[in-house]
């Protein structure tokens, strides 16, 4: 079926719906979802978000830039990071008129508590930034733009799946995708095309993740030869329920929990005396794997202890409710009684498809835009986040950059037009599913699948080396072959998740290929991407940003400046 | 541990009616209902269809009946429920395709009681004033996932699929209760019709089937209080 619109946003997590909001009344827009919006990631995201309000002590959004910059181990745009910190205050605000229920000061105002690596007066102490609704922060977001779109009558279209990007000579004019009900391929045109449809985390196997987080947009661009930027950075979140991955959220950190070893021992004042528990997630997954390595790990093993219990249990209950409930139903265990076993887990892609700060999709080192293409949130690499994400930036990106981009998507549809579209522009995406359905060969999709995210986790992981990397990159030159002989068995047109899983899990194969080339090739340790045989950062050779991009079938590695405005590279300490 | 399953099946581009097939599994006690159904999918029968993504309970996806009750797969750990597990669809939606129902109707009916805060006066300049304990108020109903577990055990819904149902009277009471909201009348008057508060007939099937913990009962008494007696 064909549709016509001004603007398709595909994804409806909070940087689709964010734009969706801002979009509605004032432009034609489709939103597409492979889930039902309500059911995206964004939904799952616990602590908070930040925003220098000054509502329990001083701060300025001048030290949350600071933060975000050093957090980022100086790899972020700073001009980016200044749009990002400055638009968060009135961001949030325009959060809680349309109704976002967030926790209160006494007084009545919004309240916020502490999270890793964000400080007063540039890196004094910590500093109370983060805003939040219990530990379902995301949750609310997510329920509070949809409820918004809601009533402002935007057109969704739930359960459809992205198949394709058309871009016909250099210009981008709309998507194909799968109605998951029916089978049928739908084709969008329009003018402007936003990307929102989040991270990649399922390339790992130890992952905070939802299983439909395969990087889908990423890839697909990255099929259009749109570069991926900075790929190799990957967040692992240091307090990931033991063997399951699940997050407790920094926030039970912010709120006084500590993390100790074997030994009892509160290991963080070893490594950051001044931020101790609350410093960045990079060190402190670095640390644990550290404590493991040389033993101290509880029982040996590769795990530590997160120590609830000297909480006021009444701070529990109340402001970590969530977190509560997780561990209790999948550990049977009472976090104000006993200590919680936790582990790195894979949370947050830094990297993604690159755009500047109006969320036009650029692709080289010039920064030249592809006229149509926009992408915000997890997918996008604007680049706020540098090496590192700071907590609760996150959530911040999605709603600043999701409204920017919504706002720079109606100047350009002031001069965009429909061009028509090339013959057959859902040609490739048929051809690829009839290709998937009608597929009989001997490999599993689950079982590559299961192969690739044991690789990354052994090979490209919060510790990495040379050998490593290359045993990864031959490994995943075997899978994608394995890869071109699987076999589906489900051929029916409803519904049919034994096609979109082989769709996803290409997906997270081409992406796996960039996170490995960008790490290999980046031969210093930087925020997320740690090589044991460089442990020191470069300036001097890598203080510039990774850009892959996949020509004719190979990837080729290019470089991108680091825009440097206030803060210039200093020694990362804590 | 060895567990076996039995999955109610439906494929509309083959099946006249739905059937049950078992498939034996081996896993953990400590596993979820959602690992073994993975296991049924990834590595058995790659047809067996059902919803999921955030796999621990919050994006509200996989809903179904698990030996007779509505509960979330990612949130039902085996060793719950024994050796042999039954699973079925959500009851009283339409069932599209295995585990998967249409959610379309469910939607319709948690918009139709205006599910966002209505707000007529001018847009402050920072936030909205609201103290802690008038936060408190409507906590509760913030947590609903929307996974529909409440309104398809609901019998009084099962008889009038018009029935607003627990779900959406759980979100109307989530703006009703919130001191920034002045949408209570436009709802309540929703909410007093034919097909609104009245029809419940305080089953507590909703309060039990809630996965997360959500008082419905008590939500719906207090908006029941709030229609006849203008107060809670
Ligand atoms: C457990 C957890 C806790 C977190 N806590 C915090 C926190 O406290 N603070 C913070 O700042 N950040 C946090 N984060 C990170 C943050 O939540 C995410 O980065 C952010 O929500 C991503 O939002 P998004 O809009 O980019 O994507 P999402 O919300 O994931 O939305 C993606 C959308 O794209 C759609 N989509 C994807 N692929 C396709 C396709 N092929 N076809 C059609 N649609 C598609 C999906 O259906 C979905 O609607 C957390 C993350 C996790 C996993
Ligand atoms: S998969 Fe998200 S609630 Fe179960």
């Amino acid at each position: 079926m064909y549709h016509k619109s001004d603007v398709v946003v595909v994804g409806a997590g909070g940087a689709g719906l964010m734009a969706a909001l801002e979009l509605a009344g004032k432009a034609d827009v489709a939103v597409l979802s492979k889930v039902y919006p309500t059911r995206s990631h964004t939904g799952t995201a616990q602590g908070g978000v930040c925003a220098a309000l000054g509502n329990m002590e001083e701060d300025h959004w001048e030290w949350h830039s600071f933060d975000t910059v050093k957090g980022g181990d100086y790899l972020c745009d700073q001009d980016a990071v200044d749009v990002l910190c400055q638009t968060a205050i009135d961001n949030i605000y325009h959060l809680e008129h349309l109704g976002l229920p967030f926790n209160r000061t006494p007084d009545g105002l919004i309240a916020q508590r502490f999270f890793g690596g964000h400080t007063k007066d540039y890196g004094k102490a910590p500093v109370h930034r983060a805003c939040y609704a219990a530990d379902r922060t995301g949750h609310m977001i997510l329920q509070t733009l949809y409820q918004n779109c809601i009533r402002q009558n935007v057109r969704f279209y739930d359960e459809y799946h992205l198949l394709d990007l058309i871009i016909n000579d250099g210009v981008c004019q709309g998507v194909v995708a799968l109605e998951l009900r029916t089978g049928e391929i739908h084709t969008f045109h329009a003018p402007a095309v936003l990307f929102a449809t989040g991270g990649y985390g399922r390339v790992y196997k130890i992952t905070s993740n939802a299983l439909t987080y395969t990087g889908d947009g990423v890839a697909i661009a990255i099929r259009h030869g749109v570069p991926i930027e900075d790929p190799e950075f990957f967040q692992f979140h240091p307090t990931g329920i033991y063997k399951m991955g699940i997050l407790v959220t920094e926030g039970a950190r912010g709120e006084g929990g500590v993390l100790r070893n074997r030994t009892g021992e509160r290991f963080m004042e070893r490594y950051a005396p001044t931020l101790l528990d609350l410093a960045p997630r990079d060190m402190i997954s670095r640390d644990i794997y550290l404590e493991v390595r040389e033993g101290r790990g509880i029982d040996g093993k590769d795990y530590v202890h997160l120590d609830l219990t000297q909480l006021d249990p009444a701070v529990v209950h109340e402001k970590l409710p969530d977190i509560t409930d997780f561990v209790e139903t999948y550990l049977g265990i009472d976090p104000t009684k006993q200590m919680i076993p936790v582990q790195p887990t894979a949370h947050y892609a830094m990297g993604g498809i690159p755009t500047d700060v109006d969320g036009r999709v650029v692709v080289d080192e010039k920064n030249t835009p592809l006229p149509g293409f926009y992408a915000a949130g997890e997918c996008a690499c604007v680049s706020v986040h540098g090496a590192n994400r700071l907590g609760t930036n996150s959530l911040l990106d999605i709603t600043v950059f999701g409204q920017r981009s919504a706002r720079h998507i109606l100047r350009f549809l002031k001069e965009g037009q429909h061009l028509p579209l090339p013959p057959e522009a859902d040609g490739p995406a048929r051809a690829e599913v009839s290709r998937v359905l009608s597929s009989t060969g001997e490999e599993k999709v689950a079982v590559l699948r299961a192969e690739l995210q044991q690789c990354m986790d052994d090979n490209a992981g919060v510790m990495r080396d040379a050998e490593k990397l290359r045993t990864a990159r031959s490994k995943l030159v075997e899978l994608r072959e394995r890869f071109t002989h699987i076999g589906i068995q489900d051929r029916g047109l409803t519904y049919n998740t034994d096609l979109t899983e082989a769709l996803e899990t290409g997906n997270l194969l081409d992406i796996a290929e960039t996170i490995v080339l960008g790490a290999l090739n980046r031969e210093e340790s930087r925020g997320g991407h740690y090589r044991e045989d460089f442990p020191k950062r470069d300036d001097a050779h890598f203080l510039k940003h990774t850009l892959i991009k996949r020509v004719d079938g190979k990837l080729s590695l290019g470089y991108k400046p680091v825009v440097i405005t206030r803060f210039q590279p200093k020694e990362r300490t804590y | 541990m060895k567990v076996e399953l039995s999955i109610k099946r439906f494929d509309p581009d083959q099946d006249e009616a739905s059937h049950t097939e078992v498939y034996g599994v081996e896993i953990e006690p400590t596993d979820r209902v959602l690992d073994a159904l993975n296991q049924v999918k990834w590595y058995q029968d790659g047809t067996l269809t059902y919803r999921r993504s955030c796999a621990h309970g919050i994006c509200g996806s996989d809903a179904m009946r698990i030996n007779g009750l509505n509960r979330l797969a990612c949130k039902t750990l085996i060793k719950e429920l024994g050796s042999k597990i039954s699973i079925e669809p959500l009851l009283g939606f339409t069932v599209i395709k295995d585990l998967m129902v249409d959610f379309d109707h469910f939607f319709d009916l948690y918009k139709s009681v205006k599910p966002y805060l209505i707000n007529y006066d001018p847009t402050p300049a920072k936030e909205r004033l609201q103290s802690p304990e008038q936060r408190e108020a409507f906590d509760d109903t913030t947590k609903c996932i929307l996974c529909a577990a409440c309104t398809t055990s609901c019998p009084p819904f099962w008889s009038d699929p018009n029935f607003v149902g627990p779900a959406a009277l759980v979100n109307a009471h989530r703006f009703i209760f919130d001191s920034r909201d002045q949408g209570g009348a436009e709802r309540l008057e929703i909410l007093n019709g034919r097909e609104g508060v009245w029809r419940c007939r305080t089953v507590f099937n909703c309060t039990q089937a809630c996965p997360r913990d959500i008082k419905i009962t008590k939500a719906i008494e207090q908006i029941k209080r709030l229609v006849l007696f203008n107060r809670v």
